[in-house]
């Protein structure tokens, strides 16, 4: 039996998450990372400025991004982050409030 | 292993589109099917076609590429016509209203909001003109740039418009350089003021004399008089330059002079070395910036004499670098604004036109002045503006004193002078923050509320969405950049601020000095670093030496941000919007797919 196949793309030159070809986690957003590798601040306040890959853990939907800090204006690529969950074909994204914890 | 898009350019690429592209029109949008759109949407870039982002679906962004700016006579009118009819949607400008032309930063032009169903006949009527939109996007030769005024500019080291025409003419469509690893941006200047801007292109030829003759040759040939040694012209060769994704590098020399009839050889080895040794893995690693990065120019150059060229590639001649006056920040001629001299008598025109953005029915009316006054013929330059070409003296006050003239300038303010900017979230995926609307308010503002020393004329801002670039920030006096902050608590648009970049004979990027200005206190940072810089230079300095001579915390306590009377209306998410300026801006609002005719 083969589970629900979930189609995954970065697009517009990083700009987009796809989901199931549709366009669903936007660049430009604020995120609250727990992200010690990233830079010191207790939060990071990161600006996604553009994805560099997609992936899935489970039914977790996770990116890895370039962006900056706002706090301390640290910049560089994250380890993998969650942005959703797919339940059947459908995507969830994660609220943009809640803090992010860098996975792997 | 290959990314998605070199998957789907290995299914169908380069000229086959245009059958899919002229059926899907046909049959309507929606015939596209929902699980092939992203796959057709990056294959039709290569036909000139950008799908605008989320909330504008079914509307395209069309570029046409005119080689070196070169607008013949009646084309202009034939851009105009199409904007006008075509260029259209459910969001109107607050500023341009509907209907409008964007001249670009490589000297192509943008129109807006076209529906799918309306190719067929605006490519049959950009065709019948001797217009084309092939390769104006997509991983390919793009619109080759120069000295927009080529062949008649009176400051010309060699013509290039003929060289430009055979490169057009050889790559436009040409199976074998169709499909490359990402962009390809070529730059051919013959002008001694460093208008090409070949610094920041993929590929550039400078224009440079190199003694030929003497009996020999470079050939290897032994015999002969010895003959007299002559300086020709031609061309230095340089690979590698760009400014996108924060890893801005200026294009190196590979030590290599071409006489002009040798170009299309060069430039075509050059492009298949791309095309055979590009990253096809990682798109972010992709451009030919990268591969130089890792090769170093002598192994470019190696690799280009052992497998690409048959004949002996001749060292580097005597360049004329030290004359470069474009956008160097200083001198004579940093852009084309006004009335300059032509080879021939004649005169050029350079009119300003505010972040490049002109409405359909100034279009219109400028082509009718330039048969009026010109020859027809209207030329684009890189920062945005255009040219009227062959004017002669005795037309010249009239033309001048055309009213369309009050409004595009060929004496303009400074800061209107100076603007250029990108697109931004009005239609772009990318861009992080509003700008066309935005770089204008700035300039207005500026205009109204800041005066430069008298004996500054020109004071470049360029203000890009995001770190792509488009607006080439990093060479500018004032660089903006998009970002983020939090003001209050919240989430604003916020801009980046780098200082000092220019071209000329020594190119330099901007220094990245204050991050993170909320969007209203921009204004008043410029306006508190022009009065340092006005309080503390050095008698004629100009604003890039003075920057040079600071340093990064210096510089940022002189941009000392500022909220002041300028209001801006756009503080908030314009991403989240599905068009900044609707009434009803949500993306709940946004409007369906046009229906096809």
């Amino acid at each position: 039996m083969g589970g629900v196949t979930t189609r995954l793309r970065v697009l517009d030159d990083g700009a987009w998450i796809s989901v199931n070809d549709d366009r669903k986690v936007r660049v430009s957003e604020l995120w609250r990372l727990d992200a010690p590798d990233l830079c010191e601040c207790a939060l990071t306040d990161l600006v996604v400025e553009n994805f560099q890959s997609v992936g899935v853990d489970g039914s977790t939907v996770e990116v890895r991004v370039y962006g900056q800090c706002i706090a301390c204006g640290a910049a560089g690529t994250t380890g993998w982050i969650p942005v959703g969950r797919v339940r059947g074909s459908e995507f969830a994204e994660i609220d943009r409030s809640a803090v992010r914890r860098v996975r792997r | 292993m290959p990314t998605d898009v070199e998957n789907w350019k290995s299914e169908v690429y380069g000229n086959e589109i245009r059958d899919h592209l002229f059926e899907f029109a046909e049959e309507g949008f929606d015939s596209i099917p929902d699980d092939e759109r992203d796959a057709w949407f990056e294959r039709f870039k290569w036909w000139g076609l950008y799908h605008q982002r989320n909330g504008q679906e079914g509307y395209f962004m069309m570029r046409i590429g005119t080689p070196n700016g070169v607008l013949e006579p009646g084309q202009l009118r034939t851009v105009g016509e199409i904007a006008d009819e075509y260029a259209r949607g459910p969001g109107t400008n607050p500023i341009f209203g509907d209907a409008y032309a964007d001249f670009t930063t490589r000297q192509s032009i943008q129109l807006h909001w076209i529906e799918l169903s309306d190719v067929p006949a605006i490519f049959e009527k950009l065709e019948e003109n001797g217009l084309s939109t092939q390769q104006a996007c997509g991983d390919s030769w793009r619109n080759i740039v120069g000295n927009p005024v080529a062949g008649k500019d009176g400051q010309e080291v060699i013509d290039a418009w003929p060289v430009i025409n055979e490169l057009n003419e050889t790559f436009k469509g040409n199976d074998d350089h169709s499909n490359l690893p990402r962009k390809w941006k070529v730059s051919v200047t013959g002008s001694a003021d460093g208008s090409g801007q070949g610094d920041i292109n993929d590929l550039a030829f400078e224009p440079a004399y190199k003694a030929v003759g003497g009996g020999g040759g470079g050939d290897g040939d032994e015999g002969g008089d010895e003959g007299e040694i002559e300086d020709a012209v031609g061309f230095n060769v340089r690979v590698g330059g760009g400014l996108a994704r924060n890893e801005p590098r200026f294009a190196r020399d590979i030590d290599v002079w071409v006489p002009p009839e040798r170009v299309p050889d060069v430039a075509g080895g050059l492009s298949a070395l791309f095309r055979d040794y590009g990253d096809r893995e990682d798109r972010y690693n992709a451009r030919v910036k990268f591969l130089v990065d890792e090769w170093g120019a002598a192994e470019v150059r190696e690799t280009l004499q052992e497998e690409y060229v048959d004949f002996e590639l001749e060292s580097a001649g005597r360049d004329v670098r030290e004359e470069y006056t474009y956008n160097a920040g200083e001198g004579e001629r940093n852009d084309l604004i006004g009335v300059h001299d032509q080879k021939n008598g004649e005169n050029f025109v350079g009119l300003n036109v505010l972040v490049g953005r002109m409405g359909a029915t100034d279009v219109l009316d400028l082509a009718d002045l330039a048969a009026e006054y010109g020859s027809g013929e209207v030329r684009l330059s890189q920062r945005q503006n255009v040219i009227v070409t062959d004017v002669p003296d005795d037309a010249l006050d009239e033309f001048l004193d055309e009213p369309l003239l009050k409004h595009y300038s060929p004496s303009p303010s400074p800061f209107m002078r100076g603007s250029v900017a990108c697109t931004g979230t009005e239609f772009c995926s990318l861009s992080i923050v509003e700008t066309k609307n935005r770089q204008v308010r700035f300039a207005r503002w500026l205009k109204a509320n800041v005066d430069l020393p008298t004996d500054v004329d020109e004071f470049h801002v360029h203000l890009s969405g995001c770190t792509a670039s488009c607006a080439q920030p990093q060479i500018a006096d004032v660089s903006l950049r998009g970002m983020k902050t939090r003001k209050d608590g919240d989430p604003v648009e916020a801009l980046d601020v780098g200082l000092g970049g220019g071209l000329g004979e020594n190119p330099q990027f901007a220094r990245w000095v204050t991050q993170r200005v909320p969007v209203d206190e921009v204004p008043g940072a410029i306006a508190n670093l022009v009065e340092s810089f006005a309080a503390e230079r050095d008698e004629g300095e100009s604003f890039r030496a003075f920057v040079a001579r600071h340093d990064d915390d210096e510089l940022d306590a002189f941009v000392d941000p500022e909220e002041t009377d300028y209001e801006d209306p756009m503080m908030h998410n314009t991403k989240r919007t599905w068009y900044p300026y609707a009434e009803n801006d949500s993306m709940e609002d946004a409007p369906s797919p046009p229906a096809d005719d």
